[in-house]
């Protein structure tokens, strides 16, 4: 179980990583969520995947799953979604100005070519 | 006294930001609320500061939960100085977006934001846990993103999306680590994790671990192979805005590099600060070159960052009490002093309409106080004594000296006649020689304005002054500060030692 979530991982990092590289804006806001993905893959496995009863104090069965991991992704999650939706809103209002998504002519200072 | 006042530096900015977005946006109101609630949180900020070294270390346990399962809030000297240090430069560069802010961003929400800025920075300074210091990361970039692109001009669109990938991109490497070391370690408490790290001794995972937090808190801080997203994206914003992020905002990661290399990963593996020897040495030459390249009186001062940073992170790999009493000294000075040059280029471009160097000539005739107040600047950044960047650097280059690094000491040396050199050139460019730059006529900048203009200047220039003369008491604290660092025990036997809090 393990193995395939990182596999998971490693194939979501992967792409993230080769969508980051493009010079296309939406393809970075993409590889970027994707890298996120990942690492929320990641979290979730650095708790161990396994069955287990509810950590709650008291009677539970030996076997405890760990509920850090789960908070921590969410927290995780809801991060990564405001800061999307602002890359969105600011990509979508570079295309406004520039009338390009094209990084490579998003770059330079007025007096330097 | 109780530990409960440590919540106060986040919770203020808070609750101020959320009035300041729910009340009618007028200006003046938003203006004086937001003066009262960071001078009110610059005065707290202070008797924390009074508290700790009172009272020793102190820990909150927010919400009561027993220390290595809730979230800690720690107070250490370090910690409460660079907080009260954030309020007073936060203030200065208040007082100086009242008097320049365009009306229309101050209109869509300039003020609730700064705010929220704050609260970020303060909550990364004061939080002991290592998950909670992402969220205070996070927290103070997403306000940071929206502050740099904030009026939306097509350079502050361009640059502040490249801003904003590559910190998302280090905060994502951040969660990795994170994830690596709970993995590893089980635990997110920063006092926790140092002695469980200390327990499973030369783990691998640990170390690539801590060689991905650098690089987090390298793209944070801008050090040498990580600093190219900074000398373009800090000139878009606004005058005040540059000079706050210019000033602050690169010390929250050294800051976070100072806190895990001191607390987690403070032994000496003959490797780490070897690298970091190397990354203050280069990051002093890169950021100095880049200086000598520019003709603009805000992309020098950019540049320079990065070769600042190199003197703290030399502090850190040296490694030694007097060593990290200079970076934390440094550190201190460098936010006080890079805001006062950023609001200096921030005058002249008020008075010029411009900030490249060569468009402008001859303030001091028209300027005097202007120029007298820059030229103080200047020579602190340099490190001319008696001002506060001499005792800066002038214990670093002791602490080196001591420890046989002279490779470093003598790059510092040079860096240092460097950017004398750059302070140099900006004086002599703008200030010197006869008045070329299109004079106030068209730039409607009154004489009163101008005076007001100064003031929040004058005030970072005092306090620069200040740190300098009073070195007998500011380089004692800062000395009593890195000896607290270098006992890990100490702030581990503050959090998990006495359980749960008064």
């Amino acid at each position: 179980m393990e193995l395939a979530a990182i596999i998971a991982i490693g194939v979501l990092f992967g792409s993230g990583i080769y969508l980051l590289l493009k010079p296309r804006l939406l393809r970075v806001v993409f590889g970027s969520a994707l890298i996120s993905h990942a690492v929320n893959l990641l979290l979730l496995t650095s708790g161990r995947l396994k069955r287990g009863g509810a950590p709650l104090v008291g009677d539970v069965p030996a076997p405890v799953t760990d509920p850090l991991p789960q908070a921590l992704i969410l927290t995780a999650i809801v991060i990564g979604l405001g800061t999307t939706a602002l890359i969105l809103v600011l990509a979508y209002r570079i295309y406004q100005e520039k009338g390009t998504d094209d990084l490579r002519q998003l770059r330079g200072l007025e007096d330097e070519s | 006294m109780s530990p409960n006042g440590l919540a106060l530096p986040v919770v203020l900015p808070m609750l101020t930001g959320i009035a300041l977005i729910l009340l009618p946006r007028r200006a003046e109101w938003q203006r004086r609320i937001s003066a009262v609630s960071t001078a009110v949180g610059f005065l707290i900020a202070v008797a924390l500061i009074r508290q700790v070294r009172a009272e020793g270390i102190q820990v909150l346990y927010v919400g009561d939960f027993p220390a290595p399962f809730g979230i800690v809030f720690v107070g250490d000297l370090l910690s409460t100085l660079l907080v009260a240090l954030n309020m007073l430069v936060a203030a200065a560069v208040l007082w100086y977006a009242f008097l320049t802010m365009d009306p229309e961003r101050e209109r869509f929400f300039f003020y609730p934001l700064f705010q929220f800025l704050l609260m970020g920075i303060n909550g990364a300074f004061l939080t002991g846990d290592i998950f909670n210091l992402f969220v205070w990361f996070e927290v103070l970039l997403i306000a940071s993103y929206i502050l740099l692109t904030l009026g939306g001009e097509p350079y502050q669109l361009q640059e502040g999306f490249k801003y904003v990938m590559i910190n998302m991109l280090a905060s994502t490497l951040f969660l990795v680590s994170v994830s690596v070391l709970y993995g590893t370690l089980g635990t997110l408490n920063m006092a926790d994790m140092a002695v469980k790290i200390a327990e499973v001794k030369d783990s691998p995972v640990v170390a690539i671990a801590s060689v991905l937090l650098l690089i987090v808190f390298g793209i944070k801080a801008a050090i040498f192979p990580l600093y190219f997203w900074l000398p373009r994206s800090y000139v878009a914003p606004p005058g005040a805005v540059t000079a706050f992020f210019g000033g602050v905002m690169t010390k929250v990661g050294v800051y976070a590099m100072v806190r895990v290399y001191t607390l987690l990963f403070g032994v000496d593996d003959g490797f780490t600060y070897t690298l970091l020897v190397w990354i203050a040495g280069l990051s002093m030459v890169v950021g100095i070159l880049g200086t000598l390249a520019q003709m603009d009186f805000k992309r020098i001062l950019t540049w320079h960052i990065i070769s600042q940073i190199g003197y703290m992170v030399m502090g850190l790999a040296i490694f030694t009490p007097l060593a990290l009493a200079g970076a934390i000294y440094y550190v201190a000075h460098i936010m006080v002093v890079k805001t006062a040059l950023f609001l200096a280029s921030g005058v002249t471009e008020k008075l010029t309409g411009t900030t490249n160097l060569k468009k402008m000539s001859g303030l001091l005739t028209t300027h005097p106080a202007l120029g007298a107040l820059f030229f103080v600047g200047g020579l602190s950044l340099a490190g001319v004594p008696p001002l506060s960047g001499f005792f800066g650097k002038f214990t670093l280059i002791q602490a080196g000296l001591a420890e046989g690094r002279y490779g470093i000491v003598a790059t510092a040396v040079g860096v240092s006649l460097f950017t004398l050199f750059s302070m140099i050139k900006i004086f002599r460019t703008s200030f010197w020689g006869e008045v070329r730059h299109k004079a106030a006529a068209d730039r409607a900048v009154d004489l009163r304005t101008y005076g007001a203009l100064l003031g929040p200047l004058a005030l970072l220039v005092a306090v620069s002054v200040g740190m300098g003369l009073g070195a007998q008491f500011t380089v004692g604290y800062v000395l009593e500060s890195a000896h607290q660092l270098l006992q890990p025990s100490l702030y581990i036997q503050a959090v998990l030692g006495s359980g749960l809090g008064s």
